[in-house]
Parts: structure tokens; sequence; C-alpha cells
């Protein structure tokens, strides 16, 4: 069947549905503050957001729970989807780490995100590496830049920085 | 004429006169082949040193011997000394019995043909031993490459000769050159009467000359972008100067022999005109004529793949040149079973 | 014919003593282009295990870009992947006009595309020339640099530099194109395109490169998609996925040209989609030179201090590699809150270790010259 927006958009309905029948919600420790910014605030599993690509570049934007990027970067196996990027951005004004999960389709003109938040004292989440082989490279990279671990990541060694590399430059708390 | 026939002076002189002929052959082919390039790649080439260029090969060697002579800690320093040596000395030997023209031959050997390629042999063992003592992954790999890509072409090499020793009936370089006289027509490469394959013997032999002085695209010992510089990666200075010279001094003997088997040696393409000086004349030019070929090919042919390199050997080159070796025997021989 | 497979399986490591060894290839190396290090485990001439270990070049771009402003960072993405500085630029533009609404003037689009591809041509001939090399041909990237030495001196007239442009600008370009450069560029077309014929009666029908290309170095589609290669690795494995038509940017649409796949999968298909793909550009180039028109080339207004609304955006192009993408978030302020670089080589090279299972040396680095590997492009 042909992947598009809509059919993702159900199927992330779904997986949000079921994860909170199954867990609690993302519990935040502290509770986005920035009212103004209504974007940045958007860190519990949701619906997927509708966005246009001509004003933002993807086509599909979700929200999931960390426990659940494993079962969404599934579905977007079986959907045909490839890996783009794995990163993270470090919003620590609400103590959160979010990790970005892109996603481009080979054949269809889709293009996805997946986003989650851990808290920013616990970084971790499960890794997809082994539904994306591809992603073992990008998670450990994220690991260098903001300290995010990936439980069951085969080989999360200091990447692009040094070996001996103990710190984590794309946190914003970091000070050379 | 008497004092030069002096025994002592005479192997004299031909010592001097091959070292010199080697080295200068080193010395000026690596320039004619860095100025071949460049005319291949049009780029002048080196021009700076001297006129032209023409001063390059002494600021190279000065460079060079200006050198340390490196031993890495770990090598066997024996044989990591002993291999450039080793691979110098053989060609040196096999021009001793080269004749370059009807009376210039250091020495007229009745087994001229096997003494040029016992000592060819050397120069593979060589290598080995220079990748072996370096003690460097990439020379070991270099090392086993030049095994058995040597092992693979000797063989249809040593064929072809057998072939020519069939229509020839003497391993006397200087009998074989003799017997090709009168005309271009005569040289062995255009013996079709003898042997309708000829022209497809000289490819396989030219083809395993250039495979077993490691010439691209058959350059599997020193493959550069695989494996840095292969067997001489830990050499620097004059040992690789050696080697280097010693690549250019094998081509040098690998065309001579060529020149001397298929081409009429010294003799002249249109029947007259072969004493003297003018046979040392026609050998050289059908020796440069030849590197210079072996050049062009290096300049335009990507490196081969190793397999491939081997499969050329024992499926096409060893097949076609047993055939050509039967066929030879069974043609030199038919035409006794009616007479 | 043995294929490597063949072979393999007839001088297997379980048939052979197990004996391996370990090969440290780079980080200096002739055929590692850069300072790339591949950890090989080796048996014999066969690796059993090749695990690049990346990072010898890394200079945190994406930390540079949290602390300067749009137009201080934008030089920065010149000098990622600097073979293709125009493609890289074009993305962190674009990521900040569709995040700030800025319409380009078209003009502007035209000269973009017209740059663009003649810096995809310029950077294919130098993989060209550098995937010859590692083949041990040192004649064609003499030739390839001759090429593209017209079209530096093209963008060196047109923007003053000839590696590291940084010609685009927040809303257009730096300066206009003057007929100087339109009328270069045409000129340049004519003596590309018998060129490229040259090129592939000298080295594409050369019986040793096509033996040393044809059937090594799979990549099957599906390798791209988990490993998320993109470009001419993709394309080579039979998918057209390019970014200038999957997700169009600039003004591609207008523009005739194929995507040339070959589904054969193997280091040759990866070569003969480069190959075509520079007539492509030509193409392209020839109908922008047809279709430009006079204009402006800035947009009008575009702030000094460009502050980008909150949330992020995205913008990918098909750079040489394959597929840029520049992630901008933003939190309102004139610096970015964090950019992220999704860079093409990156992804090309983390199927190396899958990939090179069970090749032998010389075709595993032929297969990396293949993926066409920019070392700054990955280290970022």
């Amino acid at each position: 069947m042909k992947t598009s927006v809509e059919r993702l958009t159900g199927l992330f309905v779904e997986l949000t549905k079921r994860s909170a029948g199954l867990q609690p919600a993302l519990t935040t420790p502290n509770p986005p503050t920035d009212a103004a910014k209504p974007e940045l605030a958007a860190a519990q599993p949701s619906a997927p957001l509708p966005v246009t690509h001509a004003t933002r570049g993807f086509d599909f934007d979700a929200t999931v729970a960390p426990a659940d990027v494993v079962t969404a970067a599934e579905i977007m196996d079986r959907e045909g989807f490839a890996i783009d990027a794995v990163t993270g951005v470090d919003w620590i004004a609400q103590n959160e780490m979010e990790i970005v999960y892109d996603f481009f389709h080979p054949t269809e003109p889709v293009r996805a995100v997946v986003r989650t938040r851990v808290p920013r004292a616990e970084p971790e989440l499960p890794t997809i590496s082994p539904v994306f082989p591809g992603a073992n490279w990008h998670e450990r990279e994220t690991h260098d830049f903001f300290g995010i671990r990936f439980a069951g990541h085969p080989n999360l060694k200091p990447f692009l920085l040094p070996e001996d590399a103990d710190f984590h430059p794309l946190r914003k708390d970091y000070q050379p | 004429m008497s004092f030069l026939e002096l025994e002592p002076i005479r192997i004299l002189v031909y010592l001097v006169g091959i070292c010199a002929f080697v080295g200068g052959n080193a010395a000026y082919l690596v320039l004619a082949e860095r100025k071949g390039a460049g005319r291949i790649q049009r780029r002048p080439g080196p021009n700076e040193a001297g006129w032209g260029g023409w001063m390059q090969p002494f600021a190279d060697g000065i460079k060079l011997l200006a050198k340390q002579v490196m031993v890495p800690p770990g090598t066997d320093s024996l044989l990591f000394r002993a291999a450039p040596l080793m691979v110098m000395a053989p060609p040196l030997m096999c021009l001793a019995t080269i004749p370059f023209s009807d009376s210039l031959v250091a020495r007229n050997l009745n087994i001229g043909l096997l003494f040029v390629f016992s000592f060819g042999s050397i120069n593979v063992m060589a290598l080995m031993l220079g990748g072996w003592a370096s003690r460097n992954k990439y020379s070991i790999i270099s090392a086993a490459r030049v095994v058995s890509q040597s092992v693979a072409y000797e063989i249809p090499m040593l064929l072809v000769v057998i072939t020519m020793l069939m229509v020839s009936g003497t391993m006397n370089l200087q009998e074989i050159i003799v017997q090709q006289g009168g005309g271009f027509w005569h040289w062995n490469l255009f013996k079709v009467w003898v042997n309708p394959l000829m022209p497809v013997t000289f490819v396989i032999f030219f083809t395993c000359m250039l495979a077993e002085t490691n010439r691209a695209p058959f350059d599997m010992a020193e493959a550069e972008s695989e494996l840095v510089a292969g067997a001489f990666t830990e050499y620097g200075g004059m040992g690789f100067g050696v080697f280097f010279m010693a690549e250019y001094a094998n081509i040098v003997v690998g065309c001579c022999l060529a020149t001397v088997l298929f081409l009429g040696g010294w003799q002249s393409p249109i029947g007259y005109l072969s004493g003297g000086l003018w046979g040392l004349g026609w050998f050289l030019l059908k020796v440069y004529a030849l590197i210079s070929t072996v050049i062009w090919i290096r300049w335009t042919f990507p490196r081969t793949q190793f397999y491939s390199l081997l499969n050329l050997s024992w499926k096409i080159l060893i097949p076609v040149s047993l055939v050509t070796l039967l066929l030879t025997g069974a043609m030199l021989k038919i035409p006794l079973l009616f007479r | 014919m043995i294929t490597s497979k063949e072979s393999l399986a007839a001088d297997s490591p379980d048939h052979a003593p197990h004996e391996t060894f370990v090969l440290n290839l780079g980080p200096q190396h002739p055929a590692a282009h850069g300072v790339l290090r591949v950890l090989m485990t080796m048996d014999g001439e066969w690796i059993q295990r090749a695990e690049p270990i990346i990072g010898y070049i890394h200079r945190m771009h994406e930390k540079m870009g949290e602390n300067r402003t749009y137009a201080k960072f934008l030089p920065n993405t010149s000098r990622i992947d600097y073979l293709s500085a125009m493609h890289y630029t074009h993305a962190f533009v674009g990521a900040v006009e569709r995040a700030a609404k800025i319409e380009v003037p078209i003009r502007a689009e035209y000269i973009r595309v017209i740059t663009s591809e003649l810096n995809r041509i310029s950077s294919h001939m130098v993989w060209w020339g550098a995937l010859l090399l590692d083949l041990g041909g040192f004649t064609p990237i003499l030739y390839a640099f001759d090429d593209r030495e017209k079209i530096l001196d093209l963008l060196e007239g047109l923007c003053g530099a000839r590696l590291t442009y940084c010609y685009y600008r927040f809303g257009g370009l730096c300066n206009d194109a003057d007929d100087a450069f339109l009328n270069g560029t045409r000129d340049f077309v004519k003596h590309m395109q018998p060129r490229l014929k040259m090129y592939r009666d000298l080295v594409t029908d050369n019986i040793i490169l096509r033996k040393r290309l044809t059937d090594i170095g799979e990549i099957s589609a599906e390798l791209c998609r988990k490993y998320g290669a993109t470009g001419p690795v993709i394309r080579g494995a039979g998918v057209a996925y390019d970014v200038r038509r999957a997700e169009p940017y600039s003004i591609y649409p207008r523009f005739d040209f194929k995507i040339p796949t070959y589904p054969e999968c193997d280091s040759m298909a990866r070569y003969l989609v480069r190959m075509d793909e520079m007539e492509q550009s030509l193409r392209i180039i020839e109908q922008a030179l047809d279709g430009i028109t006079a204009g402006p080339v800035m947009a009008p207004k575009v702030p000094r201090v460009l502050k980008l609304p909150p949330g992020d955006t995205c913008y990918a192009v098909e750079a040489a590699r394959g597929r840029f993408m520049v992630r901008i978030v933003s939190d309102g302020k004139d610096t970015p809150y964090r950019v992220k670089l999704r860079t093409p080589s990156f992804s090309n090279l983390s199927l190396y270790e899958e990939a090179s299972k069970g090749m032998i040396l010389p075709d595993a680095l032929a297969m990396m010259g293949s993926l066409d590997l920019v070392i700054p492009d990955i280290d970022r």
C-alpha cells in the first residue's frame, strides 16, 4: 500500500493511544513555562501535528513517548521509509532533551519527523539501531554531542569526539 | 683492437659498460617516463632542473643518496639490506649475454637464454624478501602477491620461450639473431609459416614481461593506492632508489629479450645495413620502441584486479601458449614425415 | 571471471587457518582521500570486518552554528563539503528563507540552479579522477582537473571564490551574474559535451575499468534504505531518489532532466550514474541559460539581523554526494538554537562496514572510491 501522510497519521494516532493506555503519560519534571511559544511546548506525546512541506520542510510531525521510539521506527520501516538522521536538541529551559528522528521515503514524496523528549537529568531511551542499522552512527553521534544514552546500543563509544572525551558539547550548559 | 681482446680488459670494459648502460637507462628512463607521462597527461613534466629537465635524474639521485637509509626497528636487518642488492644484480647479469650488435656481446654463452631466465627469476625472491623483511602489513601482502603473480606468469613466459627454442633450435642468443637475418619478414614475430600464432606468442611474451617486471597494469607489488607502496613501503633513500632503478633495469632486460627473440635483435628490418654500429642502432631502436610502449601502457590503463590478473594467466595465457607450443611442434615435425 | 563471492566460497576463511590480522588503513592512506581510518580485520587479503573510524577532522560546525548569527554561520556551510559548497550554502540559505518566508527573485533562482549544477559537475570531476587514481589510472585526474578548472574560473569570476563559495545570500545572491559568466557557461557546456563523450570512450569502456567495477561492491536498495544512503549510491541501486524531484526546491520543477538510475547495485552502476548525472546537469544548465530573465537578484527588505520564528525548519538539497539537509531550530533569537547538518557522506559511509564484508582489499577500496567520500563532510 502506498504510504501517505494520512496513513502515517492513522498509524501514529493508534500508537499514541495504545501507549497512553499502557503507561502513564510522560512526566516532565519542570513543565514547560514558555507559554508564549506554543511550538516549543509541544512535548507531550500527541496526535501528529499538521505541517506542510512548503513552510517547514517536512510533511509529517509526530511526538511519541520515549519508550515508543522503537515501535515508531518499526512503523517507519514497514512503510518503507529510510533513516535520514537522528539528532537531539537540548531544551535547557524546560529541563528536557528532545530527540528528533528524521525519515525520508525513497520513492514517495513524504518526509516524516518523529520526536520524543526525555528528562535532562536522565537522558535515556531505547536504541532503534536493530530496526535501522544506519541509526547506529547517528545515535553514537547524538550520544557524543548530548550525552543521551541509547539503551541497547551496541557501541556507544565516542565517535566524532576524541576517544577520551567525557564532555557533551551541544548541551547548552557546556563550558569549554 | 688487440688491446681490447685481452680478457681482463675485456671483462672490465664490459662490466663498466653494462653498469653504465643500466645506470644510465634507469636514470633516464625515469625521466623519459615522467616526460612521457607529462605528454600523455598534457602537462610539461619535469622541466626545472637543468636544460628542460635533463638534469632531473641527477637531482633525484643526489636527493636519494643524501637521505639516511632507515632500517625500521623490528625488521630483519640483514634481509632488509640485502633485498635491494638482490633486486639490482640479476638484470646486470642478464645483460652480459645480450648481444647488442654482431660483435658487441659480453659473453656469447651457448646457454644464453637459460642464463637470462635463471637470473631473471631472482628478482621475485628479492621483492619477496624485501616485503617480508620490512615487517609491514602492506609489504607482506605485497610479497604474497608478487610470489603468486610471478609463479603464474613464469609458466606462460617459459612456454613461449620453449616455443622459440623449438623454432630456433639453439639457446645462444647471438645465433637466434643470426637466424632472423635478411629483412623483417624473417623475424620470428612474422614467421607465420612456422607457427601461424607467432604474433600471439609475442603478445603473450610481452604481457608476461609486463607482469614479471611489475609494471602497470599489473603492478600488484606496488599498487600505491591500495598498499601504499607495497614491498617498498618501509624503504627510504637509496634503498627505495635501488628498487626503483631495478624496475627499469628489468624493463630494459625484458625488452632486450623480446627484441632478440621476436624482433630480430640487431638485424636490420630491410635486410642490409646490419653490421657494426648500424646493428647497435637497430637494436637500441627496437628496444626503446618496446620500452616506450611499456611506458605508454602504464599511463593509459588502470590497474587490474589481482584475481583477474591470475585468471588471465591461468585461464588464457597458459592454455594459449600451450597451444602455440603444440602447434609449433607439429608444424616443425609434420613436414619431416613427408620428406 | 571469478566474482568476489565465488572466490570467497572457494577461499573461505572457514577453510583457511583461522589467522587474521588487523590492518589499520589510514588515517594517512592514499585511498582514504583525507583522514579516514578504517580498522580492517583481514584474513589474508579478504576483509572480515572493516570498521570506519571517523572524527579526525571534526570541527563541530553544529556548535559554531549555535553561537553566531545566521549570516555569520553561512560561510561555515561551504566548508563542510568543500567540493559541493554551492549546494551546502543553498540548503542553509533555503532553510532560513523557508523559515523567514523570504521570496527569492526568479533570476536569482536561475543563477542558483546554474551555479549549483556547475558545482555538481566540478565535484563529480574530482570524484572521477580520484576513483581512477584509486584504481591505478593516473591520467584521468589531470583531464578531470582541466575541465574542473574551467568551472572554477567561471565561479571565481562570479563570486571571487574558487572552492568555498559563499555566493548565495538570504533572499538571493551576493551579486548579479554578468554576461561574461553566462556566455562562459554556454561555452563550457559546448566544451564539456564532447569531453564527456571522450571520457566514455577512453575510460568508461575500458575493459580493465569495467572488470574492476562490474559486479563488485554490491549495495542494494534495501541496504541504502536501512542506512539512509542517498545520491548516486541509492540511484546506483535502481531507486530514482533525487531530492530535486522528491522534495522540489528552488525552480527545479521547471527543468526537464532525467534521474539516471542503474539497477545493478555495483560500483559500475554508481560510476555510470555519476557520469550520466554530469550530462543531465549540462542539460539543466542549458535550459536555465535559455530561460533566464533580467531582474533583481536580491529580495527586497531582507532584515539585516534575521530573527526566525520559533520552531524548526528543514531544507534538503541534492548535493553532489546525495541528500544534504539542514534543520534549524529557532527560539526566536538572532542566533539559531540548534543547527543540524545531515550530510550525505556520513550515511553513505555508515553502510561500508556491512557492504565490505568478505571483499578483497582492492575491491573494497574501489567500492570506497565509488561512494565518493569527502571526509570533512563526514566529520563536520
